[in-house]
């Protein structure tokens, strides 16, 4: 059977709906240009009733929340996780890294922890800080503009703190500190780390007529009925539709490859309809990639064509290099000054926590280079699958009795409720080009798209700053009065350094650069090699700052998108 | 034949073949278990979940004999007296069911665990565990409710990992339940407008607010006023 082929010419075919992708849906289609979005997975309104995980009580789910199958939990929404059946990825020399997938409206942002940093000075040009990595060929100076256009776009709660690296933004006003946060307040005041108000995008005031106001249920990883955080569905898809733009959404479609003319540019793109498995093609003028950062590379690397024999916008061979994720590290410790708790009043906040350190140190005094940040965890939270599990070991620390049966544990449960407190830290680690996907030539997934394969080692400088981790964690908690919970992980255990891809913030995989013989995209997020291909996902990234990188993909995608308008407007497109 | 698809089978129509395995009585459990395995499914999962959800609830894994005793350990667990409600109240049993098909690593543990159980009731007092005398009982688990933490748990006597396991999902079970909610106070899950700990809280743990970072902290009164902001970035609704 022949491939079907839409007659429609979009100006734009948007691969992929998150934060990258609905943004350019947002700006593309508010200027005017006829676009089609084509989403792997289903149409997803966290309003919907259908769909709605928000104010649910764990005792509507016969699992009570456990993560058999959602790995974040049953409630929460990312349709995918770590493992997709049908849809396999490999490795290679025995290494390893962990790709999350979220297939639906919106991808990634359903879920996310919407904290929202900006990357500071120093993030986009490190490499002249210290020589390693690669300079980003825009500044901070580029970007702010689109930052603050994000933050009065989005909303994003902080406070205006003039910390050099960590510039402020046209915040919201943050929340009061919960109990144990000011626990650790004062535990990292004492080890002279800083603790500011966080800054996450939940609305803590109205930001316009059209969303509503956070109500503080601590539940944004479920979505938001009254459409109160980010997600790109309900902040950039929805407003886009509701403004009059045409965006035809083209949901459980699954892109194969951007197809080329014998010019060697972009025609459109070829997709896999989950609903009837047969092969599609669109048609566009631009292709716009924002399927995630691996997902975009493995679309380029499977458009082979005579004029891009090894994959679209290749020539360079660095698509799918410089695969990096956040380092990530956690303890936590049962604090026996947060016991005892009065159950009077609720603390659910908003979905994350309430105050966060940035990095505060001077990498020429320690034997890493790059930060990371510290998040926050812990409080009197909904019981979920895991409440009451060994729920009175912390007796051991009093010398009572550990276990039982009968009434006691009722108590145990009330008087260790809230007690325990738990550090995280996210870190940058450095964009090596031997972090790479490619192409497996071996497996292809259900829908017959040859699928990725993953080589990925941490290097000493990521172990280091996770040992730095351990060692800051142990002392902040110590100083609260906390007893940690665990082991405290050595060098056997790479200090607790989880797995490359397990903090999900994947990015670099087809970097921006002037030169095109080392990068991908120029800064502009074009591919070199077909000026109608750009890049909207975090891909192009050249490094990850210790910053979470949701607020610059969408910061980028808008300045992306805003260069397609004028290319089109200049008919260069 | 692995376990899953012999319960299947069960459910599919086979009976006698899954009985063989299961050794229960006919006519108990699981006809009553088919009758509410209905298609209608759970509305915010996916069509795909939902599928394996269905599975899941037409199977009945524990038979009738191992339920009773499941029954009269959580409610040992968490007894209902003394104005408290009971493990099987809340329904910890058809959770616990519920739990070891969705997580099969834990049927053998369970399975053999209440044998292991009648076993030692069988020895000890020469009846199985739920005829045995509410003393009995408890002396049993007086032997296998205690742990050392300080030794790790795979070199802990099989009869206390058992019986943490039990009481691990029982806990969980009751205290995700709505009546579990309630005695456990949670006063969330629901719309409102958080404005700090209260004062009675910060005094009874030793803490306060600083009145610098109060200052940068929302305006409670102004939330539904839309935000504006000078050209430098200040707030200025």
């Amino acid at each position: 059977m022949q491939i079907k082929e839409n007659t429609t010419l979009y100006d734009a075919i948007i691969v992929g709906s998150g934060a990258g992708g609905g943004m350019a849906t947002k700006i593309l289609s508010e200027a005017g240009l006829k676009v089609a979005v084509v989403e792997a997975g289903p149409f997803f309104d966290p309003t919907d009733p259908e769909q709605k995980t928000q104010l649910r009580w764990p005792y509507e789910s016969p699992r009570r929340g456990a993560g058999t199958r959602r790995p974040f939990g049953d409630f929460d929404s990312a349709y995918g996780g770590w493992e997709i059946e049908g849809e396999p990825y490999t490795f290679k020399d025995g290494t390893k890294f962990d790709w999350f997938r979220s297939h639906m409206l919106g991808g990634r942002t359903n879920h996310w922890g919407r904290i929202s940093l900006r990357f500071g000075p120093d993030d986009f040009k490190h490499k002249s800080v210290d020589g390693h990595g690669e300079d980003w060929p825009i500044s901070y100076q580029d970007v702010a503009p689109y930052y603050d256009k994000v933050d009065k776009l989005i909303g994003v709660f902080g406070s205006k703190e003039d910390l050099r690296n960590d510039p402020d933004g046209y915040f919201l006003p943050p929340p009061k500190p919960r109990l144990h946060e000011l626990f650790y307040i004062k535990g990292a005041k004492k080890s002279g780390v800083p603790v500011y108000p966080s800054r996450l995008s939940m609305l803590t005031k109205r930001i316009n007529n059209d969303r509503g106001v956070c109500f503080y249920c601590g539940q944004c990883s479920r979505g938001c009925q009254v459409h109160a955080d980010f997600s790109s569905g309900t902040c950039l898809i929805f407003p886009a539709q509701k403004n009059g733009g045409q965006v035809d959404l083209f949901v459980n479609c699954m892109v194969r490859e951007v197809t080329t003319d014998a010019e060697g540019r972009a025609t459109g793109v070829s997709y896999i309809s989950k609903d009837d498995r047969k092969e599609y093609k669109l048609k566009g003028k631009v292709v716009v990639l924002g399927a995630s950062a691996c997902s975009s590379a493995r679309i380029l690397l499977n458009s082979k064509s005579p004029q891009h024999p090894n994959g679209l916008g290749n020539s360079s061979d660095a698509v799918g290099r410089y695969l990096h994720d956040s380092t990530g590290a956690d303890m936590m410790a049962f604090v026996p000054d947060l016991m005892n708790r009065k159950t009077s009043y609720n603390e659910d906040g908003v979905g994350g926590m309430h105050v966060y350190s940035p990095w505060w140190g001077d990498n020429s005094k320690l034997d890493f280079p790059r930060g990371y940040h510290i998040e926050v965890w812990g409080g009197m939270g909904m019981p979920s699958y895991g409440f009451g599990f060994n729920v009175n070991e912390f007796n051991k620390f009093f010398g009572t009795k550990v276990g039982g049966y009968g009434d006691i544990l009722r108590s145990d449960a009330k008087k260790y409720y809230g007690a325990i407190v738990g550090l995280s830290g996210r870190g940058e680690s450095i964009a090596l080009k031997d972090n790479y996907c490619e192409i497996d030539p071996n497996t292809v997934d259900q829908w017959g798209i040859p699928v990725l394969r993953f080589h990925y080692k941490w290097s000493d400088n990521e172990r280091k700053q996770a040992k730095h981790m351990q060692d800051t964690f142990d002392e902040i908690l110590t100083n609260m009065g906390g007893e940690v919970i665990g082991n405290k992980p050595g060098a056997d255990q790479d200090f607790g350094l989880h797995t490359p891809g397990r903090i999900i913030h994947e990015v670099g995989t087809t970097r921006m650069g002037d030169d095109p013989r080392t990068s991908v995209t120029n800064k502009f997020q074009q591919l070199h090699d077909a000026d109608n291909v750009f890049i909207v996902d975090a891909g192009p990234f050249s490094s990850q700052a210790d910053k979470n990188c949701t607020w610059t993909i969408l910061a980028l995608s808008w300045r992306a998108s805003d260069y397609i308008v004028d290319q089109f407007k200049k008919q260069n497109l | 034949m692995d376990r899953r698809k012999s319960l299947k089978s069960i459910v599919l129509g086979s009976v006698a073949g899954g009985l063989a395995l299961h050794g229960c009585n006919p006519g108990e459990g699981p006809k009553e278990e088919l009758s509410v395995a209905k298609a209608e499914g759970i509305k915010w999962m996916t069509a795909e979940e939902n599928k394996l959800m269905d599975e899941l609830q037409a199977e009945q894994f524990f038979n009738p004999h191992e339920l009773a005793t499941l029954t009269v350990l959580c409610d040992l667990i968490l007894p209902g007296d003394g104005g408290f409600k009971s493990a099987s109240d809340a329904e910890a049993v058809p959770f616990i069911e519920f739990m070891v098909k969705d997580v099969p690593e834990m049927q053998v543990d369970f399975r053999g665990g209440l044998m292991w159980l009648d076993h030692r009731s069988n020895t000890d007092f020469g009846k199985e565990f739920i005829a045995a005398g509410p003393e009995q009982q408890k002396r049993l688990l007086d032997e296998i409710a205690f742990y050392d933490p300080e030794v790790p748990q795979l070199e802990r006597p099989f009869g206390v990992n058992f019986f943490s396991t039990v009481r691990n999902l029982t806990l969980t079970g009751f205290y995700t339940s709505k009546l579990g909610i309630e005695e456990l106070g949670y006063q969330g899950n629901m719309p409102n407008v958080w404005n700090g700990v209260p004062q009675d809280v910060l005094d009874q743990h030793g803490v306060s607010y600083d009145p610098q970072w109060l200052a940068k902290c929302v305006d409670q009164s102004q939330r539904n006023v839309v935000a504006e902001w000078d050209d430098q970035g200040n707030l200025i609704t």
